[in-house]
């Protein structure tokens, strides 16, 4: 593929991030309007001097509620899309989503412990990030231990491990769960994903996970395309193939962790929005990583918005929503494709 | 100097030695045959000199030690076509191709215009440029075989390993594949080394013969002198004819025990 041909998908999928980000900051109980909305944006740029005409109350809902919802939402659904197209391509598995090693067992264990256990606040600060960071940590040094020891090189096992892991892990969750039910409503929604905590405190808290995690995969972009051929080929083309499995892995799994903090477990963004950009443009992950990043993003800030309106003011999890409406998408693009690999 | 040299090499796999102490030498230029039953440490041997085994002994590509070397220095040496190479489906001909470029490419670059027209030179070269576009997985088996070696064409190495190169071709793919093998080496200095199935290709196209059984090395030298019906038959367990015209043995044949 050209160049050209490969700028092209690149600047329709910022120009979708975009639109999905005013679409964003749009929607909402109160109307704000397109004019406003841009208004006010402008004038928030350095060197640009407009004057917005947003009263104070309408200001903060644009800039202190529903954009820093906007940014989370994009920098967490273009993490998780990244990291499952990464994990897809290192472990060579159409399978594989962000959750594969055991992160998302060891981070819902360790909110949960932390919901229970340290219920609300503890001097006045959140443990439920960092708790579930740190189980997400957990589980996949846990699954990665276990794996290397089991299979040496074969991803089959380090999978395995995984699943092995994961099971564990959500055995001593439940059990945890089910003996303090009155939190059972805080650990569904969290395990569920949410975004409506969504401030600038969080998204500072993940930008630079994410944003580091992001330029390391992106960087491999041409090595994964490399591994596609098999360990032992791309080895014979003189690429470390383990360094590249364990370095990418490392970052898809620290910003997925990242993400998972703060935001609970959104399924699936990982498994479908890599597998829509493969079967549009094919296998490259030249291509797909970069889409994938852009397209997950814009797709968590429109599923954040149906999440936020179909039943305001009640919010849905936004979990449900990815799974919902990702699922039937993602089967109109299985069909509408011509092969699937 | 020898384009390889092969130094009491033993290779272990799942506890078995499955390349034995071999030792051997490969001209620079030269073609030489790996030839034996199943089992006998072929494809492993050619793994081992690729680097992609671990092994026992010495191995040197003209002259440096294959471990003092970084795993993309030897892929800069050698290009390696394995037996059943793993194809991913919907990647483009071209790009498969274009993969074969990787030991001349920093870690997180971009092809440059010379990796292009190295890969379109492969593509020529092969008549693969009108299938440059299309999918890995709407080629036959003969157009895949080809691609391959395109891909290794490519890598523009001045070693080949060749792992059972004509397995999927039908007898006029096989001769066109190994003749233009012999073809590049009458264009620019290249080694082959070939693990081959076919006896009668192993005596046609190589300068050399090996025969292993077992890990070993049973015998070496010109084609004419190893594939001979007693030495075919003593370790292959075959009742083979090998058929001479005016200029020596030309072909080997299964000979049915008559009842």
């Amino acid at each position: 593929m050209t160049v050209v041909s490969r700028r092209l998908p690149v600047i329709c999928a910022a120009v979708f991030v975009g639109g999905a980000a005013l679409v964003g900051l749009l929607v909402g109980p109160v109307s704000l309007g397109v004019g406003e909305v841009l208004r006010s944006a402008l004038a928030h740029l350095p060197l640009v001097h407009v004057g917005s005409h947003l009263s104070q109350a309408d200001d903060a809902i644009l800039w202190q509620l529903r954009a820093p919802r906007v940014v989370l939402g994009a920098l967490v659904g273009g993490m998780l899309a990244l990291a499952g197209a990464s994990y897809q391509g290192v472990f060579r598995n159409p399978l594989a989503d962000p959750y594969l090693l055991g992160i998302a067992a060891g981070a819902g264990l360790g909110a949960t412990l932390a919901i229970v256990y340290a219920p609300g606040v503890v001097h006045s600060y959140d443990l439920t990030p960092l708790a579930a960071f740190a189980g997400g940590a957990v589980g996949v040094v846990a699954a990665y231990s276990l794996g290397r020891s089991a299979g040496g090189r074969s991803t089959a096992s380090l999978i395995l491990a995984g699943v092995t892991v994961t099971s564990f892990l959500t055995a001593v969750q439940t059990f945890v769960q089910q003996q303090h039910s009155q939190s059972l409503q805080e650990v569904y929604s969290w395990i569920l994903g949410h975004l409506d905590t969504a401030g600038w405190h969080e998204v500072a808290l993940v930008t630079p996970y994410i944003l580091i995690s992001a330029v390391v995969i992106l960087l491999h972009r041409r090595v994964l395309d490399v591994l596609s051929v098999g360990d032992e080929e791309a080895s014979s083309l003189g690429v470390n193939v383990r360094r590249t499995r364990l370095l990418v892995v490392v970052f898809a799994t620290v910003g997925t962790a990242a993400a998972v903090a703060v935001t609970g477990l959104i399924g699936f963004v990982g498994i479908i929005v890599p597998h829509a950009i493969r079967l549009v443009l094919g296998p490259s992950y030249r291509l797909i990583l970069p889409l994938s990043f852009l397209g997950g993003a814009g797709f968590l800030v429109l599923t954040d918005v149906i999440a936020r309106s179909v039943m305001a003011p009640a919010e849905l999890p936004i979990g449900v929503v990815t799974m919902f409406f990702g699922a039937p998408f993602f089967a109109i693009v299985l069909r509408t494709s011509r092969s699937f690999a | 100097m020898s384009a390889v040299s092969v130094r009491g090499v033993t290779v272990t796999l799942g506890g078995a030695r499955v390349v034995d102490e071999v030792v051997l030498e490969v001209e620079e230029g030269e073609w030489l045959a790996l030839i034996g039953p199943n089992g006998a440490g072929k494809s492993t041997l050619l793994r081992a000199i690729a680097g992609l085994v671990p092994f026992d002994g010495e191995i040197a590509l003209g002259g440096t030690p294959l471990r003092a070397l970084r795993r993309r220095e030897v892929a800069q040496r050698l290009a390696f076509v394995p037996q059943a190479p793993l194809l991913p489906p919907d990647l483009p001909v071209r790009e498969y191709v274009l993969l074969g470029r990787t030991p001349h490419i920093g870690t997180f670059a971009a092809e440059g215009a010379r990796d292009h027209a190295a890969a379109g030179r492969a593509l020529e070269r092969l008549e693969l440029g009108p299938l440059a576009g299309r999918p890995l997985h709407a080629l036959s088996g003969g157009e895949q075989q080809r691609v391959v070696l395109a891909r290794a064409l490519a890598q523009e190495a001045p070693l080949l390993l060749l792992d059972e190169p004509t397995t999927s071709l039908d007898i006029g793919r096989q001769q066109q594949a190994l003749e233009l093998v012999a073809e590049l080496r009458e264009q620019r200095p290249l080694t082959v080394v070939s693990a081959m199935h076919e006896l009668t290709l192993a005596l046609q196209y190589a300068d050399r013969v090996v025969l292993l059984a077992e890990g070993h090395v049973v015998a070496a030298g010109p084609p004419a002198e190893i594939v001979t019906e007693e030495l075919i038959g003593a370790h292959y367990h075959a009742d083979v004819r090998v058929i001479a015209n005016g200029d020596g043995p030309v072909a080997v044949v299964p000979r049915r025990p008559a009842r």
